[in-house]
């Protein structure tokens, strides 16, 4: 995530305070890995405003299906569909999955 | 929409692409700028990935950009592309050159009609005789010969006194300094007149080789230029007031033409083209001229990633394009005003919506399909510099979501995305320069082909990261078909 | 995790899902969204 972008994800997290989620559109597993670090435990490349700054947030990717699930389906159809196919989704959700357990444990 | 009938297309009728190889602005690239800030040589840092001329040169990308070598030979070659250079690589090639970095320097100050870029005395020397016989620049041409440079000692004072840009050179000396164009304005301080100077400069060296060609237009006879370059020029008052399109016009002796400047972040060329073939096509201007010139701003932006993996920089060219679109001459690729393909507003940011308003919906409107067409040109950005940064294979990205439209379309089965991919897409070779590395590199592979009746039809398409500037969520997308002419079969 | 009722903030990027399309998703699955970006790296 640029630097820029983050100032504003932490601006927006402080003021809103509870109950922030972020939803992910990430392409690849790499992308998604390190942008859900970054709102979990802190810009890894350090170089940041969320550098050392844990927001905690509980991250998502629009390609879960506990996402999808919630979304009608015709808009899904339009938004995500295409991407859905052309990506790879499995490695995109390890990716995320990967963030998630070293933020559990940090 | 109004119907545009087939019959007086305009052509495009000639093409080149530039690279400028200038490792020594490599640290004043956006990116190295702010995240070098705290080291005490950024140079020093630097060096072990800065590449040199004879480096560069042989890198296969670079050989594809300035047509030396198809893009399917790229696709053949050993990865990565860095360690396997090219044995007989060349310096010119069928669209341009890659030029060197000291004949750049001297470029720049020739392109300079404010003197504020002083350069070291030996360097504008050994500039000025190496760019006095070039073969496209050079004295015969009557381009603006390169202007004497300064001791060291006026060069440091400028820096100390003047706040003039210190610009260091890839072995640590001090090569030049760029004077600020007002004391007071921040749209004029010596960084970003060097910004705008380079995009002039590789623009206005694009436009050197259009007008080079054997049979090209002569220099008097281009009447209208538009410049489809990414630099606000302009001041205080007017941030990106511009025009560059002028200012190279009169740079390459264009003296009967004007011009303007046209913007839309990274689709600006597409859009550009358009114009260019509607102000031929209603009769306005039988010729007119689309360039822009690369960004300094984009060297060295994945240079983190190029140096966690202890590889060279690959971002250490400037990129420049310059396109003749004309009358129909019977020969040249027709450009296809019937079938444009435009992101509108309506199109929002849907995935689907805007592929299929780039791609289907241009193409059904003159009864083809994405089948009809040998190759699609889109993001062009070289993988070897955006993967060891963790911003993936942007062509490739771009390709499969192509292929997956052509399935939701049911024009290929989900298994056959890859093979679509292969036959109708091409591997990334271009710097990650933005405005140019989105669908122009192929412009000169695509114009030869077409013309030789190796392909039949090409499509290119460019996209807009409008969002970036804040004013407004959307994307911007054009796309254009370019097809052999029909005077030709 | 149910999205109805959160605060989304949705990060997109150009070449995967832009940041309108997630915002979409979410708001159509009844959350209010409260910073839509998409990302460009090249």
């Amino acid at each position: 995530m640029g630097l820029e972008d983050q100032a504003a994800v932490k601006r927006v997290a402080d003021e809103h305070g509870n109950g922030v989620v972020v939803l992910l559109g990430t392409p690849d597993a790499e992308s998604t890995q390190t942008l859900a670090q970054t709102v979990v435990a802190g810009d890894p490349s350090y170089a940041g405003p969320l550098a050392g700054v844990p927001l905690g947030l509980p991250v998502f990717h629009v390609f879960e299906p506990e996402v999808r699930d919630q979304v009608p389906a015709d808009v899904y159809e339009a938004q995500v569909a295409l991407m859905e196919m052309s990506l790879d989704r499995e490695a995109i959700l390890a990716g995320l999955r990967e963030a998630r357990r070293a933020g559990a444990t940090a | 929409m109004p119907r545009v009938t087939s019959d007086g297309m305009p052509v495009i009728r000639a093409v080149s692409l530039v690279l400028a190889h200038v490792p020594s602005l490599v640290r004043l690239g956006s990116k190295p700028l702010r995240v070098l800030r705290e080291v005490h040589d950024p140079i020093d840092f630097l060096r072990p990935h800065l590449r040199a001329w004879d480096v560069a040169q042989a890198y296969a990308p670079n050989q594809v950009f300035i047509g030396n070598m198809g893009v399917d030979e790229l696709a053949a070659r050993p990865t990565p592309w860095h360690r396997h250079p090219i044995e007989r690589a060349a310096r010119f090639g069928p669209d341009g050159e890659i030029m060197p970095e000291d004949e750049f320097f001297g470029l720049l100050a020739a392109c300079d009609g404010f003197q504020l870029l002083g350069l070291d005395r030996e360097l504008a020397d050994r500039a000025r005789s190496a760019l006095d016989a070039h073969p496209v620049i050079g004295r015969a041409a009557g381009s603006p010969t390169v202007p004497p440079g300064v001791t060291a000692a006026v060069l440091e004072e400028r820096v100390e006194r003047h706040r003039a840009l210190r610009i260091v050179g890839a072995d640590g000396r001090l090569l030049g300094a760029m004077l600020p164009g007002h004391d007071e304005d921040d749209t004029l301080t010596g960084q970003v007149l060097l910004e705008n100077l380079a995009c002039k400069a590789t623009a206005a060296l694009a436009l050197r080789h259009l007008l080079a060609r054997p049979g090209a237009i002569a220099s008097a006879d281009v009447r209208y230029v538009i410049n489809c370059g990414e630099e606000a020029v302009g001041d205080r008052y007017q941030r990106g007031g511009g025009n560059v399109a002028k200012a190279v016009a009169e740079w390459a002796g264009c003296g009967r033409a004007t011009g303007s400047d046209v913007k839309a972040f990274c689709s600006g060329p597409m859009h550009a083209l358009m114009l260019a073939g509607a102000l031929v096509r209603s009769g306005l201007h039988d010729d007119v001229v689309v360039l822009a010139g690369g960004s300094l701003a984009k060297l060295g932006m994945k240079f983190q990633g190029h140096v966690k993996h202890a590889m060279p920089i690959v971002e250490d060219v400037l990129a420049g394009f310059a396109a003749h679109v004309s009358r129909d001459d019977g020969v040249s690729p027709t450009l296809r005003l019937d079938a444009i393909g435009r992101h509108e507003v309506a199109s929002g940011s849907a995935p689907l919506a805007v592929m299929k308003a780039l791609y289907s919906e241009p193409l059904g409107r003159v009864g083809l399909t994405l089948l009809d067409v040998d190759r699609f040109s889109l993001e062009l950005h070289n993988p070897e510099a955006t993967e060891p940064a963790g911003s993936g294979n942007v062509p490739l990205n771009n390709y499969r979501t192509l292929a997956s439209l052509a399935v939701v379309e049911k024009l290929i089965a989900r298994e056959s995305i890859d093979d679509f991919v292969r036959a109708r897409g091409m591997p990334g070779f271009s710097p990650t320069q933005g405005h140019i590395a989105s669908a122009i590199p192929y412009l000169g592979h695509a114009r030869r082909a077409l013309t030789e009746g190796r392909l039949t039809r090409t499509m290119f398409a460019g996209k807009g990261s409008l969002f970036l500037g804040r004013m407004t969520q959307l994307p911007d997308g054009l796309s254009l078909v370019l097809e052999r002419n029909a005077g030709s079969t | 995790m149910e999205l109805r009722g959160k605060k989304v903030i949705a990060l997109g990027e150009r070449d995967g899902v832009p940041g309108p399309a997630v915002a979409e998703c979410a708001s159509r699955a009844g959350a209010e969204v409260v910073l839509t970006l998409t990302a460009c790296y090249v």
